[in-house]
This record gives C-alpha cells, structure tokens and sequence, in this order.
C-alpha cells in the first residue's frame, strides 16, 4: 500500500470489516458442515483477540507522545469510533438490553445519561483539554492550578473511579471467556487480563487506538446483525427502530391480558439468585420525574468526567476535529444504544406472545421442559420456570430469567443459527476489552506521568518513563484481575459508582478551570477532595442503612459530592487570593483554539 | 472590549444555546414523562418512551454536530480559527 498509515486507514479497516465477515460467513458454512457449537464458540473469540493483539504489536512505540496520545494524529470519524468502543463496556452490550427488558422506563434514564453526558463533554470540555495539550486529566489540573497537591488530588480521584470501573470490565471479560473457552472463571479472568494487556502494552494510548476501532466494527456488526434479523424473522419489520411500534403495543396489551401477578415470598425463594420475573409494563412511564431525572443527570455529569472519555480527545489533531470527534463518538454509541430498546421489545414479544411460535407463556410445564433452547439456558443459570399455582401451565409470573440473557439468548430462541451466538460472545468480549484497555491505561498513564514523572523524578529519560508506565499498565492490570476474580461486587452496580466517583471529585474542578479563571489552587484542592470524600461517605451512609435525603440513591450519590465539590470550591476560590497574572494568561489562551498549546509537544 | 473578549462573549452565548436545548432533551421532557406518554408520537411508539430510546438520543447527536458548527462559524468570525499546519 501506498502512503502512510493514517491515509490509508480507511482502506485498512475497509478490508478488516470484509475479512471479519468473510469469518463469519465461514464460520456459518463450517456449522452447516456439523462444526460443533463449542468449537464455533472458541474460534470466534480466539481469532478476534489473535488480531486485536497483532494490531497491538504492530503499534509497539518507543516515544512519549505516541504512548501517551498516539501522536495526536487520530481522524475525527476513527477517533469517533475509538472513543464509543472505549465508552461500551461489557455492561452496555450484554446488561443493556436486560435491564430495560425487566426495569423499563427507569431503566432508561441510563441511555439518555450516558448519550446526553457527550453534550457537556463537547461544549464544556474537550476542545479545551484538546488546546490545552496535556497527557492525562490531572496533567490539566495540575497545570492549570498549579502545585503537586492539586496534580496529586486528581491522581487520587481519578484511581478511584477507574478502578471502580476496571473490576467490572475485567469481570465481564472472564465471564464471556470462561463461557466460549469453557474454563473455570478463576482462569478465565487472567487469559481476559492478557488479551487485554497486548493491545495496551507495548503501544500505549496508540495500540489501544487502533485496537478499539477494530473492537468497535466487532461489536456493532454483533449487535445490530441479530436485532435486524430476528425483526425480519418475527416478520416484526424490515428496519426495527422505525417499525416496532406495533409490538411495543401487542405487549401492553398481553400485560393487561395476563397481569402482574404478585409472587409469594415463600416462593421467590426457590427462584436461583439473579433471575427476575417481568413485573413492570413495557413502555409505561413508571419512575417518578425525580427518580428518572437525578439518575440520568448524575451519568451525563459522571460522563464529562471520567479521564479514560476525556484522553481520547487528546489524540486528535485539531481543537476542531476534538469537538467533531466528539459528535462522531455519540453517533456510533447511539448506534448500539438505540437498539437496545428494541432487541428487549423482541426478546420481550418472542418470549411471551402466545399467538408466535416461540411464545412460552400459556404452554404446559412439559412443552417447555421439552424445548431445547430453555433445556440450555436453564442449565447455564439464566432460565427458570416453577409452577407456583400449580395448573400445569405457565403464566407470567411463573417465568424467570437472567438480565445476560436477553442479549445471550435471543438469538437462538428466535432460532438463528449458532453461528450468531458466537459472534456475540465476539462482540461482547469486544466491548468488554476495549473499556478495560481504556481505564487501566488511564490509571497507568496518570500514575506513571503525573506522579513519577512530574513529582517524583521529572529528570526522568523517556526510555525509563514508558518503562514505568508499562510496568504499573500490568500491576494495576493484576490488582483489578485479582479482584474481579473475588467476585464480590456486580457488573452494573460497580459501572455507576465509577461515574459518581468521578463526578463527584473531578466534574467542578475540570469545568471552572476553564470557565472561571477566578477558581484558584487552594478551591480546586477543596473541591476534588471535599467531593470525593462527600461523595464516598454518602455511599457508605445510604449502603449502611442510612435514609438518604432529597431522594439521592446509592447509584445517584454523585450528586451529593459534586454539590459539596461546587460550593467548597466557589467558597475557599473566594476566600484566598485569586490566580496569578501567568494562570489568568494560561486560561486566555486555552479558550482560544488558534495559537500554540500550553504544555508543549513532550512534556 | 478587545477581540479576544468579544470572541469569549460569543462562545459563552453558544454555550447558554447549547445547554438549553440540552436541558429540554435530558430534563425538560421527562418532567412530563407521564402525560406526554399518554399520546401517541413519532413511528406510532408513545411520546416519552420514542424519546427514551431514540428522540433525545438522536437530539444529542445533532446538537453536537450543530454546536461545532456554529463554534467553528465564532472562532473564524475572530480570526482565532486553527492553521492547517499546527
């Protein structure tokens, strides 16, 4: 190929997406052939991660701006893709679905939190941070503010988040792995954890770049190609999200045919843990405003927060092109995120509807014994059924299953071949690496350049710094493996958390530091403390049998630490003398996108 | 008022404009959610929920795309826009 890399990259990828389809297409001739379900599983996963990782090879680096921003020479469309694979975790691909399938309405504040977050982080941030030209988030903080505290407070927040986020991705990784491999979750967490590591490792922020495209045409192409088919299968429509309505409307009508039947407690104790029965209508509005409002505005804030968001717009090579990218990174998310609703309006119908073929609902207990479908997904843990009033048929509330199962299970109830289940299990392990990637580089990347090299020894060579920044990539890599294996905490729960850690001690100090040139050291240190420990004691209060006020949840709790965050920081501002005439100069400059960038091309 | 401050004033304006429109897709609407689900919207979905799984969603999009737009219109408008060449 002719030229360099960044020309030719659409030609790259264009022939990356045809050869990924040219798998899958000998994968479905392979099945046809009698290759066994298993294999199918093991060659999906295997091949997609063998190319993440010689992608990741072929990035290796040795210099500190390719390792850190990847050279700030990312197009706006890729960098736009880079950035949704980098957002979608394992728990928007494989949680996303179920949740709205069981919770609906309340549900969904979470898809307009985590799209609507993207509008502050265009206008508010990014092209800021971009003019800027720093590394890393704290980089901005402690430039910005000046001092190691400041820089060293938004180290502090920024682990915390992070790593609250990491356990979940690694988590989600094992679990995909130790279903298509078929090893112990124990195992499956570390095999997760490598494949991680050799996209991240030998080219920093560059090889996670490139790998994240690549993971993001995986995982749409594994999202989308099941919701579009099974919709043309149920003969439900040819385009699914301009089509549905009809099937959101045949739903309400069955919960009112069928009702929700309240379950005795008595009996919900014999219902496996983590399986749920339908007890919300579909499409009706069944969250106070409050209760929708305070959720969503705490994920759009923890959005414009979270470091490992806000660095992909480091690599952009143009303040313009950081405020395009950003568009671009919310069009291909809402790609993924717009369908959600509809594979659980699917899923939902094809489970329920007696008048379909796949219905269950109604049946006796033995034609659904006797379904192949049910027989696995009851073994796996994710189905259940038990004849509480015992008629010998099945009602609604008689019917359980696992949040996973929407996304996992679908396809082969609406009798797709295995094929496509293989590539789900691709496209999860897709979306769960890429954010796992993303966040541990971040923690690594603020640690090894804000803390070693910034306060610890900035004569430091830029062989020794990416050393360090490579070993502290597997360190943290091992902390978060080893406590994803203990399993302690949920995939979703742990997700929300990270956003209102983050919001909580990084949301005011990065927004005044551009729109306020009066916030000053001594305010921005009050803030991001004072928030994240506000933050963190509300938590702790509500999680120990605190009531809360104001109606702010465990999952909301950002909102509590980033008021605190504003008030201590606009207050202690005021209270100590304003920033110096160089700051005041800094903060001009950075409003502007024309101009030299602040921090100068390796720092 | 030197060039610079107008260009600030101007930005600070597209920012108010952006955070409104921004606060009736994310807030505003769902401050009616249960009345506004009652009528029947676009493609034949209820009004809240369309606006739950698409309508605010593809808002955003755009509102993004439109605030680049215009923010790049400002910055030419000052002189303060980026060379090719940085």
């Amino acid at each position: 190929m002719k030229g360099n890399f960044i020309d030719n990259l659409p030609k790259i990828y264009g022939i990356y997406t045809g050869g990924f389809i040219g798998f899958i297409i000998i994968m479905a001739i392979a099945e046809q052939m009698g290759m066994t379900a298993k294999t199918i599983g093991i060659a999906f996963v295997a091949f997609t991660v063998f190319i993440y990782a010689l992608i990741g090879y072929l990035s290796r680096t040795a210099q500190a701006d390719a390792y850190y921003v990847a050279g700030r020479q990312v197009p706006t469309v890729f960098n736009g893709m880079a950035t949704a694979a980098d957002w979608m975790s394992g728990a928007s691909f494989v949680a996303m679905a179920g949740g709205i399938y069981f919770k609906g309405y309340g549900y969904m504040a979470l898809l307009v939190g985590w799209t609507g977050g993207y509008v502050l982080v265009a206008s508010l941030l990014a092209p800021y941070l971009r003019k800027f030209g720093c590394y890393t988030v704290p980089d901005f903080i402690g430039t910005r503010y000046g001092g190691n505290l400041a820089r060293f407070s938004a180290v502090v927040v920024l682990t915390v988040a992070s790593f609250t986020y990491v356990t979940a991705q690694i988590n989600a990784t094992g679990t995909i792995a130790s279903v298509a491999l078929d090893i112990p979750f124990q195992y499956a967490v570390y095999v997760g954890l490598i494949s991680i590591l050799l996209c991240s490792m030998l080219g920093g922020m560059r090889g996670v770049t490139w790998t994240q495209v690549a993971q993001y045409i995986v995982l749409i192409i594994a999202y989308l190609l099941p919701v579009f088919w099974i919709s043309n299968k149920m003969g439900a429509g040819f385009f699914p999200h301009f089509m549905l309505a009809d099937e959101v409307a045949r739903i309400g009508e069955l919960e009112q045919q069928f009702g929700f039947v309240k379950n005795a407690a008595a009996d919900l104790k014999t219902v496996p843990k983590g399986l749920a029965g339908i007890t919300k209508a579909h499409s009706a509005v069944n969250a106070t405003p409050w209760a929708f409002i305070s959720l969503a505005l705490a994920m759009m804030m923890g959005t414009a927060s979270l470091p490992h968001v806000m660095m992909r717009y480091f690599t952009t090579p143009s303040v313009k092109a950081a405020r395009k990218s950003v568009g671009w990174s919310l069009f291909f998310i809402f790609l993924l995120y717009s369908s959600a609703p509809m594979l659980a309006t699917l899923s939902k119908l094809s489970l329920i509807d007696p008048n379909l073929p796949t219905g269950i609902i109604g049946k006796t207990f033995a034609e659904v014994e006797a379904i192949d479908w049910y027989q696995n997904w009851n073994q796996a843990n994710l189905m259940f059924i038990s004849d509480f009033n015992g008629n010998g048929t099945l009602e609604l509330n008689e019917f359980f299953m696992g949040g996973k199962a929407v996304v996992l299970a679908t396809p082969e109830i609406a009798g797709l071949p295995y094929v496509i289940s293989g590539l789900v299990a691709a496209g999860g392990m897709a979306a769960a690496m890429s954010t796992a990637d993303g966040l541990i580089l971040a923690i690594a990347n603020a640690i090894s350049h804000d803390v070693y090299y910034k306060i610890i020894d900035p004569k430091a060579e830029t062989a020794k710094r990416l050393l360090v920044a490579r070993v502290l990539l597997v360190i943290i890599g091992f902390a978060g493996a080893t406590i994803a294996a203990m399993e302690i905490q949920g995939i979703l729960g742990s997700v929300i958390w990270a956003f209102d850690f983050a919001m909580s001690g990084l949301f005011f100090p990065l927004v005044l530091g551009v729109w306020w040139k009066r916030a000053n050291r001594q305010g921005a240190i009050a803030g991001m403390l004072g928030g994240l420990i506000a933050g963190a004691w509300y938590l702790v209060w509500v999680r120990t049998g605190g009531s809360g006020f104001l109606g702010i949840t465990q999952l909301t709790f950002g909102i509590f630490g980033s008021a605190v965050s504003l008030v201590l920081m606009v207050i202690v501002s005021l209270m100590t003398a304003e920033p110096d005439k160089a700051t005041q100069k800094m903060v001009d400059d950075v409003r502007v996108p024309s101009g030299k960038s602040i921090l100068g091309k390796s720092h | 008022m030197s060039n610079q401050q107008k260009h600030w004033e101007k930005t600070r304006g597209l920012l108010f404009i952006t955070l409104a429109i921004w606060f009736v897709f994310s807030i505003g609407i769902f401050l009616f959610g249960a009345e506004m689900n009652e009528v029947t919207g676009p493609f034949g979905y209820p009004w809240t929920y369309w606006f739950t799984c698409q309508g605010s969603l593809g808002a955003f999009v755009i509102l993004i795309f439109w605030f680049a737009n215009r923010q790049e219109k400002i910055d030419e408008e000052f002189g303060f826009s980026e060379r090719e060449d940085e």
